[in-house]
């Protein structure tokens, strides 16, 4: 019976959600009250429908009903009660489903919390997103339904796939989707824009050409912290998954440059670039076109990113199970919110360049080339993602580049992004003095130098790839840190630091523990593939590491053979490490669960392969992978910092005081909001 | 004509999507015909992955034909060929040569120990070498060389289970026939 409850509820926040776009923006246009009133209790409603029908599917995986066949596909008896949980997300219809019940939480908020925004505004940007929540809650009903029956009901079910049964993969896509679909916000504020846009009288621009640059300049301070908050949740995913791919595929790599990877990376590269130019058009009304195509972009490759994963055209490891008609659904929802967009766009986007004019050497430019730069980086990884079907369609097969392509173009697109880093906040906005920055970092780049330079001497093993990590993290640390010290010095005590001014910080500072984790792990990581006999002792990266032999474990739901070794640093016994290979009881799936030592400054890290003496039952020799990795959890800490950044920066009181003014007198006519601080 | 350009490029990249559904859908994709086809396998000797010292050359394969597999510990899609690989074309009972094409033979020993070898034999071509002189494009590619070492087929992208059945066993049937007529 419940079940059929979800679907019906389904069914229901689909209704609500054709009403959530079709009445606002009518109302909008028309300029209708009534109708532009409807949009704030539709979200409401289809929030609480959405959120019912995913409590009953969690209920199905918790009191495990096989009656419904994607709980009987994705689960069985022996799953531990906190991965039925998670198990909700962990095929493509609940996975969707949790997409939906994200884009209603983020409906929600921007309806709670823009309650000071102009209504007609606001009736757009809920209608947008009303938009695109029916077109996700008829995929689901129509391609993915998640409530079908499997009759009768089987006894027990398969299993969840065992290399989502860890406690990182309960967070990693809540917190990917969150930032995925958090930029829908941005997309929905951008395309209400637009629509606003040409409306305030009959030819707008002859009339009144700042009239719609206002418009234009207000949408972005409003949208600001919502793809601040998007960006941050979707660094927060990325980094999650990162970490996840490296505990949990025994692999001992960072990041694959997998086309799923590749999936949440472009959306967050073109947020990056997004971010920066939302300041600009903020700050200085520059660049307005620019920041309405971020926007539309950076929801696009979000859409563009479901439908890789779930259309089967991409081959990947962890794709879902692939079905043509899914594909289509998407592919035709996608042409059809951003075709329109930018088609939109295309009739819209204000002619004049617009902004206050600024000069070669300002902060302007720096934004400019740090947004070509992100933007290209995000073409280079679309590219080589779909390159295998570029490659079918002219002909030359399905074929694939690997990271010596990504690695390589990535790299030397980054490039100028770190050496330019540090200039950015130093640089004024309109008009910069060069020298007083050189001056100020001229010690940076002396410490930079000197440091790599010690580096070399210290440890003469060192790569290159290495001595430019140590050179490179200390340029934008130390850089961004005088940048800091500065203000300290310079601007009175209480208005040191807006938290915007503190993000931006705290962001660039995990920047530069990320080039310090990236160059350093690939320069120096040692890896072994090594026979370990019964006690016998290798020597790796300066460590004795013995095997104690293997033993049968136990767990909730899996046999395993858990090995025990034991590292020791000449006579200091620093870690006992317990790799397991680990058998599922319900699908008889194995899977290698590595053991790691983490430390700030190396990870050791240790994965069982296999027996080499199968006669000797687990008492003969086996095949060990060992990994010292210095510096790794650097990476993932650099992009803790970058989240915090982001957080830090939306709760900028500004982006909340200013918009009061605007809603008091006429909601249809937003009042020009006081001067941005430069 | 500037603000048309993100629509164009758009519709540009539906149309190449569109395409890979209905590429997927049907699997209609017929091997690419390659001026190889017919002709002797390139001259090559190159070393065993597993053991360095020793070589394999193009002149001790003669005799038997063989499926030259190319692959790389850094294609993706050979890491989804493999399996296909072992289930499907290991029972044919054709000897299956791995090519490890520009790659690191580290990375390939571990890529093997992690999802098996389904290879007879595994040469290195380190620096692509041969690869150019067999016309690869990308990996994952196979070739079918005959027991005279000439190329019969060539498969370029990976195998599917249906391909197997389409492609690969009809010209496996096929060379078993003519090689016997042909020997005097």
């Amino acid at each position: 019976m419940l079940p059929e409850l979800g679907q019906f509820a389904l069914v229901l926040a689909l209704l609500l959600a054709l009403v959530q776009c079709a009445l606002p923006l009518y109302g909008a246009w028309r300029n209708d009250p009534a109708l532009i009133a409807v949009a704030r209790p539709a979200v409401a409603g289809q929030a609480v429908f959405v959120a019912l029908a995913f409590g009953v599917l969690t209920y199905a995986f918790v009191s495990q009903d096989f009656s419904v066949a994607y709980v009987a596909q994705n689960s069985n008896r022996a799953l531990p009660w906190y991965y039925r949980f998670s198990a909700v997300w962990g095929a493509h219809e609940g996975s969707l489903l949790l997409w939906i019940l994200i884009l209603n939480v983020w409906s929600v908020a921007v309806a709670a919390f823009s309650r000071r925004l102009p209504a007609v505004l606001m009736a757009r940007v809920l209608g947008v997103l009303g938009i695109i929540a029916a077109g996700f809650l008829s995929f689901t009903l129509l391609t993915s339904n998640p409530f079908l029956r499997h009759l009768p009901a089987l006894a027990d079910g398969n299993d969840l796939n065992p290399i989502l049964q860890d406690p990182g993969l309960i967070l990693h896509p809540p917190m990917l989707y969150t930032g995925y679909v958090g930029f829908s916000v941005a997309f929905a504020f951008a395309i209400a824009a637009l629509l606003g846009g040409a409306e305030s009288g009959p030819d707008p621009r002859a009339a009144d050409p700042a009239g719609t640059a206002r418009d234009l300049a207000n949408w972005v301070r409003w949208a600001r912290p919502w793809t601040n908050v998007a960006w941050a949740f979707l660094t927060l995913g990325i980094t999650l998954g990162s970490w996840w791919a490296y505990y949990t595929l025994g692999w001992g790599g960072w990041w694959f440059w997998d086309p799923v990877e590749n999936a949440s990376f472009m959306p967050w590269l073109i947020g990056t670039a997004l971010i920066h130019s939302q300041a600009v058009t903020e700050k200085r009304g520059g660049f307005r076109a620019w920041t309405i195509l971020l926007s539309i972009f950076a929801f696009s490759l979000s859409l563009l990113g479901t439908f890789l994963v779930r259309s089967g055209v991409l081959t990947s490891v962890h794709a879902f199970a692939s079905d043509p008609k899914r594909g289509l659904f998407i592919l035709a929802f996608l042409g059809g919110v951003v075709g329109g967009s930018l088609a939109l766009y295309a009739l819209r986007a204000p002619r004049v360049a617009g902004g206050k004019p600024f000069r070669l050497l300002s902060r302007e430019t720096l934004l400019l080339i740090n947004n070509l730069l992100f933007a290209c980086a995000a073409a280079t990884v679309l590219l080589g993602t779909l390159y295998p079907l570029i490659g079918e369609a002219i002909g030359a097969g399905r074929i694939s580049v690997g990271p010596p392509y990504f690695g390589f173009l990535f790299t030397l697109l980054m490039l100028p992004v770190v050496v330019l880093l540090p200039f950015g906040p130093l640089f004024r906005w309109a008009a910069a003095d060069a020298r007083a920055a050189l001056r100020v970092l001229r010690p940076v780049l002396l410490a930079a130098i000197g440091a790599a330079v010690l580096a070399r001497i210290v440890a003469p093993a060192l790569p290159l790839r290495g001595l430019v990590g140590v050179a490179a993290s200390l340029w934008v640390g130390l850089g961004i840190a005088l940048y800091a010290l500065k203000r300290w010095r310079e601007a009175p005590p209480g208005r040191r630091y807006t938290a915007e001014m503190l993000g931006m910080i705290l962001a660039h500072f995990g920047v530069a523990l990320f080039l310090a984790g990236v160059l350093i792990t690939e320069a120096t990581s040692v890896e072994s593939d090594l026979r370990f006999a019964p006690d016998a002792t290798h020597e790796v990266g300066g460590l004795d590491f013995r095997f104690r032999g293997v033993t049968r474990a136990e767990g909730p739901n899996y046999l395993a053979d858990e090995g025990t070794i034991e590292v020791r640093d000449g006579e200091r016994l620093i870690a006992t490490l317990h790799p397991q290979k680990r058998q599922y009881v319900g699908g008889g799936q194995i899977q290698t669960k590595a053991a790691i030592a983490p430390g700030v400054l190396r990870d050791l890290y240790v994965a069982l392969g296999e027996p080499l003496d199968e006669a000797k039952q687990g008492n003969g020799a086996w095949a060990v992978r060992v990994y010292v990795k210095p510096f790794v959890r650097w990476i993932w800490l650099g992009g803790l910092l970058m989240m915090c950044g982001g957080f830090i920066a939306a709760a900028d009181r500004r982006f909340r005081a200013l918009p009061e003014p605007a809603a008091a007198p006429a909601p249809a006519a937003p009042a020009r909001p006081a001067e941005a601080r430069a | 004509m500037a603000r048309l350009l993100p629509l164009a490029v758009f519709l540009a990249l539906v149309g190449l999507l569109l395409f890979g559904i209905h590429w997927n859908a049907h699997h209609e994709m017929t091997e690419v015909p390659s001026p190889l086809i017919g002709k002797p396998a390139p001259e090559f000797t190159l070393p065993l992955l597993y053991e360095p010292e020793r070589k394999l050359s193009r002149a001790e394969l003669l005799g038997k034909p063989y499926l030259l597999n190319v692959f790389g510990s850094w294609c993706p899609t050979c890491q989804y060929e493999h399996p296909i690989l072992s289930a499907n074309v290991k029972p044919l009972g054709i000897a299956l040569i791995g090519l490890d094409w520009r790659d690191d033979p580290d990375d390939a020993k571990r890529w093997l120990g992690r999802f098996g070898n389904p290879y007879d034999a595994v040469i290195t071509d380190r620096d692509g070498r041969t690869g150019i002189d067999f016309g690869v494009y990308m990996a994952p590619e196979s070739f079918l060389v005959d027991a005279q070492g000439v190329i019969r087929y060539k498969r370029i992208g990976m195998f599917t289970p249906e391909l197997i059945e389409r492609e690969l066993k009809p010209k496996l049937a096929e060379l078993a026939r003519p090689a016997r007529a042909a020997a005097p």
